[in-house]
């Protein structure tokens, strides 16, 4: 099945209500507490980053009884250098992001170590596409 | 009633009215009215009193045991929750309230508040030993349910110690009554939830607790008989375990860096959520107190969360610290896990809960989406569960039934203005 859901880039006391969505449809699945827990993990960070960094956007779950694969798609301004952008901590959320708590490092790390196959496709103006996936009863979250 | 399908929240049907309030402020959407009373849906409820709270006719209710319940023991041993010294004037000290218990057919006490300190120090040291936090306080019974229901990938960040309740009789069981059968451990509550887990406990085989009492039903007797009771020493509590009955008080016992306090269901389900989401790694320590205010707040009481917080922080200020031995080399930690509930699970098979889930979407699309409640449910949402699962007809939404009605009337209309053939003349022309 598939769960598709609009993200926002200008209310940000609305990120994050995706990806709850998305658990709260896996909690009904009876998936496994800790996959559960790992694509939540993954889709709020990149949620977060779309609703910061992209501008807002759409995100999409395809869900069936294996695994779990999410695609997130901005038209923002893109990443300009994706190597720096997979370092931990590097941020570049402005200082009033950060002060509502946000931006401490896009968190792309973060969500590639939660997820088991992690696609990232992303260049100046051209926005950002993020793909994720997480095989039920595989792994521990991290 | 027995099992594990107990739960101290009930339903009186005679005052039911059927009128839906209960089951907006579910957090776990576990009530639907159905035929002009509400129902409580046993799997998802995690007994957090709610509904007790918010139920406008007091049709909602805790079931525990009657104080008459003690006489069935020689021994008879109160162990109350520190919430209790809150609800009467600030007058009457934490000795002479104790006093009263004595006075009205207890034999024995032991403070539950006395019990938190030993469960707060074992708590320090567990996490001291388990490494970065953030650890979850599972004192709260509500709490740990709404754990196993709605958050199972947070059960292994569970405090694995026994409540204070348990710590409790344990003592008086093990250290102030070896191997004596005559003996019957009653807690004070303040609380619905501890009613259900002295019976199907949490973390541990078995319960040290033969019964409990609620504030409201000693609160009367107790205030008779307490301008008769003379000031003699009895407590032996703290200022750190009588905390433990409102909130920030575990937190302050423990005394640990960064930790988080929070009281009410639903703000604790947003911390939760949180967390579930990798927030928060470095708070070390989650205290979340199902009611509001903490314990104080508890459906089993008398007295305003607010006020007895104030009388209770006021009495902190005048520790006992009257140690015992007894107490030493209890044993605190948790005998077995907590395991997942399924209770939200919409099919245990999960192709066929996908197919349900897909189902409730397409029918939840058609819905109004005014949460109205007219059908018995807490939601558009989740009566499109409902009715996906085959549990109620769609025409149970008063807007679908609405518009069949309409159709029907359509129907009506146009059969209405079909003529038998001989006399429709709507056609009839010169070419015959």
């Amino acid at each position: 099945m598939i769960l598709r859901y609009e993200v926002s880039g200008e209310d940000l006391s609305l990120a994050g209500r995706a990806s709850a969505e998305v658990k709260r449809a896996m909690g009904r699945l009876g998936v496994e507490p800790a996959d559960v827990k790992r694509t939540a993990v993954a889709m709020y960070e990149a949620e977060i980053n779309m609703a910061i960094h992209g501008g807002g956007g759409l995100a999409e779950a395809e869900l069936n009884s294996e695994k779990i694969v999410i695609t997130m798609e901005d038209e923002g301004p893109g990443i300009s250098d994706l190597n720096l952008a997979m370092q931990e901590g590097y941020s570049t959320a402005s200082e009033r992001i950060r002060e509502m708590g946000f931006g401490a490092g896009m968190g792309l790390p973060n969500i590639k170590r939660n997820a088991d196959e992690f696609f990232i496709d992303s260049s100046p103006g051209k926005g950002t596409k993020l793909k994720i996936t997480v095989y039920f009863g595989k792994k521990e979250a991290v | 009633m027995n099992g594990d399908s107990f739960h101290s929240v009930t339903l009186d049907t005679q005052k039911c009215k059927g009128c839906t309030t209960c089951i907006r402020y579910c957090p776990t959407e576990a009530i639907r009215v159905r035929k002009g009373k509400a129902y409580i849906l046993d799997e998802r409820c995690i007994d957090c009193g709610e509904c007790i709270r918010v139920c406008p006719n007091g049709a909602k209710k805790a079931v525990y045991d009657p104080l008459s319940a003690i006489e069935q023991f020689a021994v008879r041993v109160a162990i109350p929750a520190p919430t209790l010294y809150g609800q009467f004037d600030e007058h009457f000290s934490v000795n002479r309230i104790l006093g009263a218990l004595l006075k009205i057919g207890f034999t024995d006490i032991f403070e539950v508040a006395r019990a938190a300190e030993l469960v707060s120090d074992e708590t320090a040291s567990f996490i001291s030993k388990a490494g970065p936090g953030p650890w979850i306080s599972s004192a709260c019974p509500a709490v740990v349910k709404l754990l196993q229901l709605r958050f199972p990938s947070l059960l292994d960040r569970l405090v694995p110690v026994v409540s204070p309740m348990e710590a409790a009789a344990r003592i008086v069981k093990e250290r102030l009554y070896p191997g004596r059968n005559d003996v019957g451990v009653f807690f004070i509550s303040p609380c619905a939830a501890k009613v259900t887990v002295s019976r199907n406990p949490q973390g541990v085989a078995s319960s040290a607790v033969d019964g409990v009492i609620a504030i409201k039903d000693v609160y009367l007797p107790i205030r008779n008989v307490l301008p008769y009771v003379q000031e003699r020493p009895i407590a032996t509590a703290s200022a750190k375990g009588m905390a433990w009955a409102h909130i920030e008080g575990e937190s302050e016992a423990l005394a640990l860096p960064k930790a988080i306090s929070v009281a009410g269901i639903h703000d604790i389900i947003g911390v939760f959520e949180a967390l579930e989401n990798g927030k928060m790694k470095d708070i070390s320590f989650i205290e979340a107190l199902a009611c509001p205010a903490g314990c104080v707040g508890g459906p089993l009481t008398v007295e305003n969360p607010y006020i007895a917080r104030a009388r209770i922080r006021a009495l902190e200020k005048h520790p006992q610290e009257n140690h015992t031995k007894e107490t030493e080399n209890i044993e605190l930690a948790f005998s077995s896990v907590l395991k997942a509930s399924s209770g939200l699970r919409l099919s245990p098979d999960r192709v066929k809960a996908m197919l349900i889930f897909e189902e409730a979407e397409i029918i939840l699309e058609s819905l109004p989406g005014l949460d109205c409640g007219s059908c018995g449910a807490p939601s558009c949402r989740a009566f499109a569960e409902d009715v996906a699962k085959g549990d109620v007809a769609l025409t149970a939404c008063i807007f679908k039934l609405r518009e069949n009605v309409r159709k029907l009337a359509q129907e009506l209309i146009l059969i209405e203005s079909i003529q038998p053939p001989g006399l429709d003349t709507s056609d009839a022309d010169d070419s015959i």
